[in-house]
């Protein structure tokens, strides 16, 4: 129980950590998503190529040989990050896959003859897009980003091994000072506990007050 | 694919030159950023002799193997530990029994809450496990319970008339399971159980944080090695296809099994001859 009392500051900084990088991670994973998918749903051919082999190489690569080419491989191109940007960087890149696929399926849940119903309406390309498919994309879609954003969240762990602050990493200083161990990983799971729940009741709200059953 | 969606019509003569135009467009744009790519190559001297000599090593080539070795074996006790973990944490949740199903679910839905390397770092840190044994704990853990999930769904999405009549032949709970309920679920979650081990062997990877010698490690232990130039570059390069290509084979196995059920006799209903005079099979097939 000392633990926490009596470094709650270190947790205080390894917790803020987690939640800065799942943060801007998940902002990068769902910007890049999103692009990716539109890549992948567009009539140009080279570009659905290039959606298609993002997602493959990027979903079956481990994210630890990812971490280690982006940590420890970009830095011989010449390029220097802070460890925190490059954290961000491969668990964005990882988890755009996820989220692109997320958002493909969502997309071809909406049934066809929507489509055709608002182009028979005289509507453009774009009126289609933002009017009738993406509105009902978007409901489906909640709950697979939901659990992609937690799966997210749990493994920005692997970046504390890669020097990154965050919360997995307080274990090695608290253990340096002699605390008892068990403790120390008690009040991690905690943190975490925290982080992924959090996440789960936002999407919980939003499926409640978006999501529909279809 | 595209001709599913609902997004945009049959393209007339018009869009399609205009689609052309895009796909040059972006076929440049691809180029010009592998092309970059590949200069940064050239120009940071990641094809110079010294950092590829190791590969022609023995020892080295060796080095690799025995890592690569290391991680399929730390894949196949996770997988099969988890097989049977998730076996026995599902039979948990479906029980009879109030207290056996809260604690299966307690187990199951901490265990997939935590992240993995938490798990694995508890395991090698705090109770001093080895390497390997960790490494296939956290996973087991971590797995057996999402494989639960999945076997509990399966069993839970049995039309509800296979239990029925099963129960209604004078079958007991566990012939139900065993006979009747479990194949069917089985069949129908393979799909989600391959993938679920995917997952497992791209988390092998996760030993190389806990000094478990497998193929990452290897790969480490070769890129940092001042003599050759430390060929990190060279190294990953090397090394991200053989995983990415296991994982990728294990994946076309998963979709390969879903498509072939798709098709099943199951799903698709299968065309049967109607009995001839003087067989002795009972009656016709029903409804098809």
């Amino acid at each position: 129980m000392d633990v926490l009392t009596d470094n709650i500051s270190l947790y205080w900084q390894g917790f803020l950590g987690t939640v800065e990088l799942t943060f801007y991670s998940s902002v990068l994973a769902l910007v890049l998503g999103f692009l990716i998918a539109a890549c992948r749903v567009s009539p140009v051919g080279s570009l659905r190529v290039f959606g298609t082999v993002w997602v493959t190489v990027l979903r079956n690569t481990p994210l630890t040989l990812l971490f280690f080419a982006v940590v420890l491989g970009l830095p011989r191109f010449g390029i220097v990050l802070p460890f925190e940007l490059f954290a961000i960087l491969a668990l964005g890149c990882y988890t755009s896959a996820f989220i692109c696929e997320a958002l493909r399926s969502g997309i071809n849940t909406v049934p066809k003859g929507q489509g055709e119903a608002a182009r028979s309406l005289g509507m453009s390309f774009g009126q289609t897009l933002h009017t009738v498919v993406l509105p009902q994309a978007f409901r489906s879609v909640i709950p697979p980003i939901g659990s992609t954003l937690i799966a997210l969240a749990k493994n920005s762990a692997i970046a504390g091994a890669f020097s990154v602050t965050e919360l997995l990493g307080t274990y090695k200083t608290l253990s340096e000072l002699g605390y008892n161990i068990i403790w120390t990983f008690v009040w991690i799971a905690v943190g975490y506990l925290i982080i992924t729940l959090s996440i789960s009741a936002l999407f919980n709200v939003l499926e409640k007050r978006y999501g529909v059953a279809r | 694919m595209t001709d599913s969606t609902a997004l945009y019509d049959i393209p007339g003569p018009r869009t399609r030159q205009r689609h052309r135009l895009y796909g040059i467009l972006a076929t440049v744009a691809i180029a010009a950023l592998v092309g970059w790519i590949v200069y940064l190559l050239f120009e940071t001297g990641q094809f110079t002799a010294a950092k590829w000599t190791p590969f022609e090593y023995k020892g080295i080539q060796e080095l690799l193997l025995q890592g690569l070795g290391n991680t399929l074996k730390a894949f196949g006790y996770a997988a099969v530990f988890s097989l049977l973990l998730g076996g026995i944490l599902a039979t948990g949740r479906l029980s009879e029994h109030r207290a056996v199903r809260w604690v299966a679910t307690l187990l199951v839905e901490f265990f997939r809450a935590m992240p993995v390397l938490v798990m694995i770092f508890f395991i090698f840190v705090a109770l001093k496990v080895q390497p390997l044994p960790a490494l296939v704990a956290g996973l087991t853990l971590y797995n057996g319970s999402v494989l639960a999930e999945v076997f509990r769904t399966g069993v839970n999405t049995v039309d509800r008339g296979q239990r029925e009549a099963a129960y209604a032949l004078g079958m007991r709970k566990t012939q139900v399971m065993t006979w009747v309920l479990v194949p069917q679920a089985v069949r129908a979650m393979l799909p989600a159980i391959i993938s679920q081990l995917v997952v497992a062997l791209k988390d092998t990877s996760l030993g190389y944080l806990i000094t478990y010698e497998e193929f990452l490690h290897a790969g480490k232990l070769i890129a940092s090695n001042l003599d050759y130039d430390l060929p990190f570059i060279p190294v990953v390069m090397v090394i991200a296809p053989i995983y990415i290509g296991l994982c990728m084979l294990l994946s076309w196995f998963a979709n390969w099994v879903a498509k072939r059920q798709r098709r099943s006799p199951k799903t698709e209903g299968a065309t049967v001859a109607p009995a001839e005079p003087g067989t002795l099979l009972p009656g016709g097939p029903p409804g098809t």
